[in-house]
């Protein structure tokens, strides 16, 4: 059915899979700095992760990752040229990833501001009152039960992240639905084969879903629910 | 900051936000009057009701809304019986195709947003309407949905913000939107920073007129569930 694409389907797959991977990690961890910088005592920290989370969540995806792609190769010619060397062309799988990172670290900022604010503070005093370091409390107190309270977000943002790498084949990745674009070209096959794109993508978001799911019950083994 | 280039594309900009606004406009109405019913399905106790809907909302809401627009745009024209048919003429046109793939999206998320609030329908009252008698129909209408729509407005907003920020994926089927403009900007000019820049404070300015609406609209419609001042 698929007229021996299969195989380069499934190469483009992985490397969606590597971008969103890859993209995940970035956000994780700008979405933690940013979560600290929005709850720190400093305002020049939290008017500048508000900044970010602001501009980033009111611009489209698409549009940032076409600024970042294009205005970054411009900007790093420049760069280039000032320093005498010559120009050389950003890797679509760099900017897509770096471009995807950036945005959704914004996401996961407000997760985690949301998760750090969710433990109870009087556990975080208990702490520091037996002397333990901030390192320790965060370490030992607010990390573990942030995890429990972060998931349900975790979850939405890494589905919608899943579904935006699909936006990299437009700055020329590689990726799954280029591969598409190309078999349907050559076959004049469309439906066939963003059909399979469309099944492959929802078989990565269903088992995101389900392992997401066994995680959280995992992690909120010892919170009490109250049975109404 | 080349400011000339901006000024001679404003008029081109201008164009382009009546297009998104057309285009978000277009989908939100159609999404919206759709998810109505499928949501009522959806928030059924019988299977036969509810699983066709779920079935819907699963694959709209687990896949890229980019490969549903080439689905609906690039990929029906492979069979012959859709272009022979009178659907034709609008299934082989961008702004409808568009407007269809961002209608199907809109309604799968809204769906679901309206099936979670008509089971968070407090038990109580649904008992006490049917004490009264009442039919299901104005049950529905009088009971349910009014409480459920409500109980949405905030989820919806977001929905409403995410979808605005979909429709810049129309440009990539030649439709000339505000992402649209910015490219056409880009190729004629190679000014990305400019050209996507504007845009982009386009779509802030937009964005931020969307959450001062819904916040008015939530302190009119969620007014009874504001903490009491």
């Amino acid at each position: 059915m698929l007229q021996g694409y299969g195989a380069s389907l499934l190469q483009g797959a992985a490397l969606t899979l590597a971008v969103a991977l890859g993209s995940l990690l970035l956000a994780l961890v700008l979405g933690l700095v940013g979560a600290v910088a929005k709850l720190s005592r400093v305002t020049f920290w939290r008017r500048a992760a508000t900044v970010y989370t602001t501009v980033i969540r009111g611009v489209p995806d698409l549009v940032l990752m076409m600024l970042i792609f294009y205005g970054g190769q411009i900007a790093l010619n420049a760069a280039l040229a000032a320093i005498g060397r010559d120009s050389i062309d950003i890797d679509p799988f760099a900017a897509g990833t770096a471009t995807l990172g950036f945005i959704f670290g914004a996401y996961f900022t407000e997760t985690f501001r949301g998760a750090m604010l969710a433990v109870p503070a009087g556990q975080i005093e208990a702490g520091r009152a037996f002397g333990m370091s901030p390192w320790l409390v965060f370490r030992r107190v607010t990390a573990p039960q942030m995890l429990r309270f972060a998931i349900p977000s975790f979850t939405n943002n890494w589905l919608v992240l899943v579904k935006s790498t699909a936006l990299v084949s437009l700055i020329g990745l590689n990726d799954m639905l280029q591969k598409a674009q190309q078999a349907a070209g050559a076959t004049r096959q469309p439906f066939t084969f963003y059909l399979a794109v469309g099944a492959l993508y929802l078989a990565v978001t269903t088992a995101s879903v389900l392992a997401l799911r066994a995680l959280e019950q995992r992690v909120s083994r010892g919170a009490k629910v109250a049975a109404l | 900051m080349n400011f000339s280039a901006i000024a001679e594309s404003l008029p081109m900009y201008w164009d382009g936000l009546l297009t998104t606004l057309e285009l978000l406009a277009m989908a939100l109405l159609l999404g919206l009057l759709a998810a109505v019913p499928l949501g009522v399905m959806r928030a059924s106790s019988r299977r036969w009701l509810s699983a066709p809907v779920w079935f819907y909302t699963w694959v709209f809401r687990g896949t890229p809304l980019l490969v549903q627009l080439f689905i609906v745009y690039y990929g029906l024209a492979q069979f012959d019986a859709v272009r022979a048919s009178w659907l034709w003429p609008w299934l082989s046109n961008a702004w409808f195709c568009a407007v269809l793939a961002f209608a199907l999206n809109t309604c799968a998320y809204t769906t679901e947003m309206l099936a979670g609030a008509i089971r968070a329908t407090p038990h109580g009252e649904v008992e006490a309407a049917r004490a009264f008698g009442m039919p299901w129909a104005t049950l529905m209408r009088r009971i349910v949905l009014p409480s459920a729509l409500r109980r949405c407005l905030p989820a919806y907003s977001n929905e409403v913000i995410m979808m605005l920020h979909a429709t810049s994926i129309a440009s990539v089927v030649t439709l000339l939107d505000l992402t649209g403009a910015a490219r056409e900007m880009n190729s004629r000019f190679y000014l990305p920073f400019e050209a996507f820049i504007t845009a982009a404070l386009f779509y802030l300015a937009l964005t931020f007129v969307l959450v001062a609406a819904f916040r008015g609209a939530e302190a009119r419609w969620l007014a009874h569930l504001q903490p009491r001042r």
